[in-house]
């Protein structure tokens, strides 16, 4: 093996000696060395003229990056909560049993390491894990057995996968086993499309004219926020600056989203155009993808689409004839769902920790490298393609008043169907329950944990801006499932994913999921009760970003929405009811001293 | 009639919060007028002698001393009130919070270069140490939570001159901004 130096030399020269390249070159040295350590962290900041602290403050950011290796075979299994309705426990414990070493630690010979991980983009064919980058999906208890046979055996994991998914899973650049579970095509995403003929159509107008058809389409962005896509692009035209970036936002972290990850598999082309538009549009000729870790998969094949793309000039040089230049890189992350905010999903870019930024100024006025820059969705892209062929009058035909078009949503849970559909806006969470089999849910949670979760009376109200906003994701929760232990998994996630660097985050997650614990546990008053809500308040009022500022809403929301369920669990006879238990308190530090826990007198 | 009952106490704290009642200057002369004194290192009175109306505590709970001392205290006051940092959320003494106990003990006693007798003190006399630092609300019900480290002396007077005359407390930007 190279020696630690050459490596990271080579590895930081690859990318130009260039430190806004940190998070590719942490990444190559994890993949070459198994794990970044003290001495690489060392080199790497050398030759970068960074502190040491800038370096490991981006490695201990991210998820998938270690200082201590991890094990030559390193498995994430997903820890959201359809994959423990989906039997995740079993699954658990069959890999613990089979690799002989529990969850969070790697075997003392290095070979297995077992960790959790946040949603990976699977709901609908959960259990699922991630090994060196090759996703397995519907994990049994048989399967766990054969593939840590397999890693004991030293078998590369790719050879682990015994069956693809369907459609271009089953390329030879992915071959990966998941499947697209496309339930409903509808006539934005699915209808049929001929590559290259948008960006001509674009291409003959003025960048000017292609906003105003974005804007007639009344095109809002499908992350989650719904901002207007045409006022953003034009805000992005507009903001003064030697160059324009479009990064398109493939980070898809929502825990419930993978319709993302669909569009990446079956329709890449018509994303890369959409961004080409998005380029042409706001002025831009160089276009970014952020594309998450865990579909790290879908990488090659995403290169190889981008050179088909060149060779068809539809990127690339002067494309179509018309002197439009634009092209795309991918950029990786690493594992963290902040970085899905865009300033964040900025920062991570620019190599650095993704933390969110103050705002103002905006992305679309100084964005990547200070350069305006217009971020966007992977779906809102590709609405954007089919505006540009059928007109924006035609898309706003389609929807409600404040939402046009149709959106795809991601379906999980508790339902006959899990998959992805493209629905139009306004569909009732009703229908669409009818149209997935999941008619008997007592709770959907509409837009994933930072969403809402409604009950049985409000099943009638419609999806779309308007009422019930998502972007995307859908998880319908049965008549059996213990909402309290959703609401909990949900907590623990933004505990994991909040980025730390507000108080009210960091600090607030933890003190909302510890009052939660305390009324789940049974021991809590009414006014435990009242005082979540306040916390809740208080978290998303004073928080920095809109991690923070959505993050009470499983508890808030379940709160307004199943009062009963948590009335049922309170003491309604006291006021205040103290789970400290000084006997269990005091336990350790006698055993440490060596003394007998008198409690009597207290 | 009988002037109101006042009594407070340290826990684990750093006696800031009681430096910041006498912080009141002259209105500590208001103060005796208003108020008579209890269980109190203010006037060193070690046990309580009758029922109290309002207990001023700070600092948390670090050991089963602190935990005997607060429940007293919410025995013998009608109003209990946290004040400063360290009683609402454990403060300083909680950095231990995320470190195991038995390592911090091993740290102080057994690993310290200072120390020679490498012993973890256990004499029964001593109080237990708990395995982390609570917070007052998490073992006896607090009524009122006075922030800051320590509150601002107007915070506290303010605050003692509303529940003493059931005037509406009057909280300036100043009173309560921390940075
Ligand atoms: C915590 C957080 C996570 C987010 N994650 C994503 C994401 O995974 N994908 C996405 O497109 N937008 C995400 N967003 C929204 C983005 O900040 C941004 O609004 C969006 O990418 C803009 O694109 P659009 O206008 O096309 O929707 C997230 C926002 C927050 C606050
Ligand atoms: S709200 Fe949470 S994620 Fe956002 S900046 Fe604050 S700590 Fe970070
Ligand atoms: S809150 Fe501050 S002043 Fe008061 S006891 Fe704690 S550290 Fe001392």
């Amino acid at each position: 093996m190279a020696s630690l130096d050459a490596v990271v030399k080579q590895v930081v020269s690859k990318y130009g000696n260039d430190r806004t390249r940190l998070m590719d070159i942490i990444t190559d040295v994890q993949t070459e060395l198994g794990c970044v350590s003290d001495e690489a962290v060392a080199q790497i900041a050398k030759i970068l003229d960074l502190s040491k602290v800038d370096v490991e403050g981006v490695i201990t950011f991210y998820h998938f990056f270690t200082k201590t290796p991890r094990g030559k075979y390193t498995v994430y299994l997903n820890n959201s909560a359809v994959a423990n309705m989906k039997g995740r426990a079993a699954i658990a414990k069959a890999f613990e049993d089979a690799v002989g070493c529990s969850f969070g630690r790697t075997t003392s010979d290095g070979l297995i390491g077992l960790y959790d991980t946040s949603c990976i983009g699977m709901n609908d064919q959960e259990p699922a894990a991630i090994i060196n980058g090759v996703v397995f999906t519907n994990l049994t208890q048989e399967k766990v057995k054969e593939i840590v046979t397999g890693m004991k055996a030293g078998k590369d994991v790719k050879d682990l996968v015994k069956e693809y998914g369907d459609g271009a899973n089953q390329s030879d650049l992915i071959r990966a086993m998941v499947k697209n579970n496309i339930m409903r095509k509808g006539p934005v995403l699915f209808a049929p499309y001929e590559q290259g003929s948008a960006i001509k159509a674009a291409l003959s107008k003025k960048p000017e004219d292609v906003i105003e058809e974005i804007k007639i389409a009344n095109l809002r962005g499908r992350g989650g926020a719904g901002f207007p896509t045409g006022m953003k692009w034009e805000f992005c035209r507009k903001a003064e600056g030697a160059k324009h970036y479009v990064i398109c936002n493939a980070d898809e972290g929502e825990p419930g989203t993978f319709k993302d990850r669909v569009i990446l598999t079956e329709l890449p082309h018509m994303l890369f155009e959409g961004m080409a538009i998005a380029g042409y549009a706001v002025g831009a000729q160089e276009g970014i993808i952020y594309l998450r870790a865990e579909y790290l998969y879908l990488k090659k094949y995403l290169e190889k689409v981008l050179e088909d793309l060149r060779a068809k000039n539809i990127l690339g040089k002067n494309i179509a004839g018309k002197g439009f230049d634009f092209d795309i890189r991918i950029q990786m992350g690493a594992g963290a769902y902040v970085c899905g905010e865009e300033s964040a999903l900025i920062e991570s870019a620019e190599g650095k920790r993704g933390e969110p930024r103050n705002r103002p100024p905006f992305p679309v006025q100084k964005g990547y490298l200070g350069y305006p820059t217009t971020v966007n969705n992977v779906e809102t892209l590709c609405c954007a393609v089919r505006i540009m062929l059928e007109g924006g009058e035609w898309f706003a035909k389609m929807g409600t008043a404040q939402s046009k078009g149709t959106k795809l949503l991601s379906v999980s849970g508790d339902c006959q169907n899990p998959g992805i559909y493209e629905v139009e806006f306004g569909t009732t969470v009703n229908t669409l329950l009818e149209m997935v089999g999941g008619r008997t849910a007592k709770a959907v949670q509409v837009g994933g944990p930072s969403g809402t979760c409604i009950s049985k009376k409000d099943f009638g109200r419609r999806i779309c801006f308007d009422d019930l906003a998502t972007g995307g994701s859908i998880i319908i929760i049965g008549p059996d499932r213990d909402l309290f232990e959703i609401v909990h998994n949900f907590m623990d996630f933004f505990v994991e994913e909040s980025c730390g660097w507000c108080v009210p985050c960091r600090a607030g997650n933890v003190i909302l999921k510890q009052k939660l614990e305390k009324i789940m546990s049974g021991k809590a008053s009414t006014k435990d009760v009242q005082e979540l809500e306040d916390w809740c308040k208080i978290v998303k009022a004073t928080s920095r970003c809109g991690l923070g500022q959505t993050s009470p809403n499983p508890i808030y929301t379940t709160i307004q929405n199943f009062r009963e369920m948590y009335e049922a669990k309170v003491k309604k006879d006291t006021d205040y009811v103290s789970t400290f238990d000084l006997l269990a308190a005091v336990e350790e530090s006698c055993k440490a001293a060596g003394r007998i826990p008198k409690v009597e007198e207290h | 009639m009988s002037k109101p009952v006042v009594a407070t106490a340290s826990l684990a704290g750093c006696f800031g919060c009681h430096m910041s009642i006498l912080d009141i200057d002259d209105r500590i002369l208001k103060l005796i007028e208003l108020v008579e004194f209890n269980k109190s290192p203010i006037d060193d009175i070690k046990t309580f002698t009758k029922q109290c109306d309002i207990g001023l505590i700070e600092g948390g709970c670090c050991n089963s001393e602190n935990v005997e001392n607060l429940k007293l205290f919410r025995k013998n006051c009608k109003i209990l009130i946290s004040v400063g940092e360290c009683a609402i959320m454990g403060g300083l003494p909680a950095m231990r919070n995320g470190i195991p106990v038995k390592e911090c003990l091993e740290e102080a006693y057994l690993k310290c270069p200072t120390v020679d007798d490498n012993i973890i003190p256990n004499d029964d006399e001593l109080p237990m140490i708990l395995d982390r630092v609570y917070p007052c609300h998490e073992i006896v019900k607090i009524d009122y939570f006075l922030p800051g480290c320590p509150p601002r002396a107007d915070l506290i007077w303010e605050a003692l001159v509303a529940l003493l005359t059931g005037k509406e407390l009057e909280l300036p930007y100043e009173v309560v901004k921390f940075d």
